[in-house]
């Protein structure tokens, strides 16, 4: 089965890329990163029961980060819409050249 | 707990898996938020349930309650207390060519991972005879995790709560707004 679980993270993130890479709201992307984080986790548990519980610890540690990153990313999305009035990725351009 | 050769076992991995992927591919193709969201909160179970095949219970209980419970709510409620329900404004999705590129990379990233997991990469990893994981039968499904969390990893542990500490802080001040102080 773990064969298959890493096929299956791998199909995960690169669907979590395309949505990255496609979409435009700022907020579907986080969730996008969401999706790539937790295709990550897969790997980990999938690989733990080869290699021992540490795998598992550190899925604890990537849903810490994540938690984190949706909380302090959201802030921000919060204070550029404030600013804009937009979460919409073409119209946030204010470090373009 | 059913052996991992067992048909039953083999029809759910392989059930759920197609299910993540189906509730992926969703997720990233709707256009309104709440409903891409909700999707993303359907693959997080269908992961759960693979995580606890997997022997990862513990960890597919935080699935459920941190990812699916917590973290995906505070999207849902950042989406609607901007008022980003409705799915109208404009197409969300870039242009044709971003589109175009993005299926190309893609495709090469699949390529690229695929032909990893398939050549040496996982005949390789298998090299312990027996799996590994199992731990002590009383230790339980915590105990399996907060053990070496706690002894090897406690440094990590500590960095983790500072870390959250300081996204808690961060995420206040930025939200906050300007006048409100």
């Amino acid at each position: 089965m773990i064969p298959e679980a890493l096929a299956l993270s791998a199909v995960l993130f690169t669907i979590g890329t395309i949505g990255v890479l496609t979409r435009r709201n700022a907020i579907v992307i986080f969730m996008c990163v969401e999706l790539m984080l937790n295709a990550v986790n897969l790997s980990f548990v999938a690989l733990s029961k080869l290699y021992g519980a540490t795998g598992q610890v550190f899925v604890v540690f990537v849903m810490t980060v994540a938690a984190a990153e949706a909380a302090v990313g959201l802030a921000i999305i919060i204070a550029i819409f404030r600013h804009g009035h937009t979460v919409d990725l073409k119209n946030i351009n204010l470090l373009k050249g | 707990m059913p052996a991992t050769s067992s048909l039953f076992y083999q029809v759910h991995f392989y059930l759920f898996g197609l299910l993540a992927i189906a509730s992926a591919i969703a997720f990233v193709t709707r256009r309104s938020p709440v409903s891409a969201a909700l999707w993303l909160v359907a693959v997080m179970f269908n992961l759960a349930a693979l995580y606890v095949m997997l022997g990862a219970h513990f960890v597919g209980v935080i699935q459920v309650i941190v990812y699916a419970g917590a973290i995906m709510v505070v999207f849902l409620f950042v989406v609607m207390l901007l008022n980003l329900g409705r799915d109208g404004e404009l197409s969300d999705f870039r242009g044709r060519w971003g589109r175009l590129a993005a299926g190309l990379v893609g495709l090469a990233l699949l390529a690229q991972v695929m032909a990893l997991a398939r050549t040496r990469f996982v005949t390789g990893l298998q090299v312990p005879a027996a799996p590994v994981f199992g731990g002590p039968p009383d230790r339980g499904a915590v105990g399996d995790i907060a053990a070496p969390l706690f002894t090897e990893h406690l440094l990590a542990f500590e960095v983790t709560s500072i870390l959250l500490l300081v996204a808690i802080v961060g995420a206040v001040v930025i939200g906050k707004r300007r006048g409100a102080a």
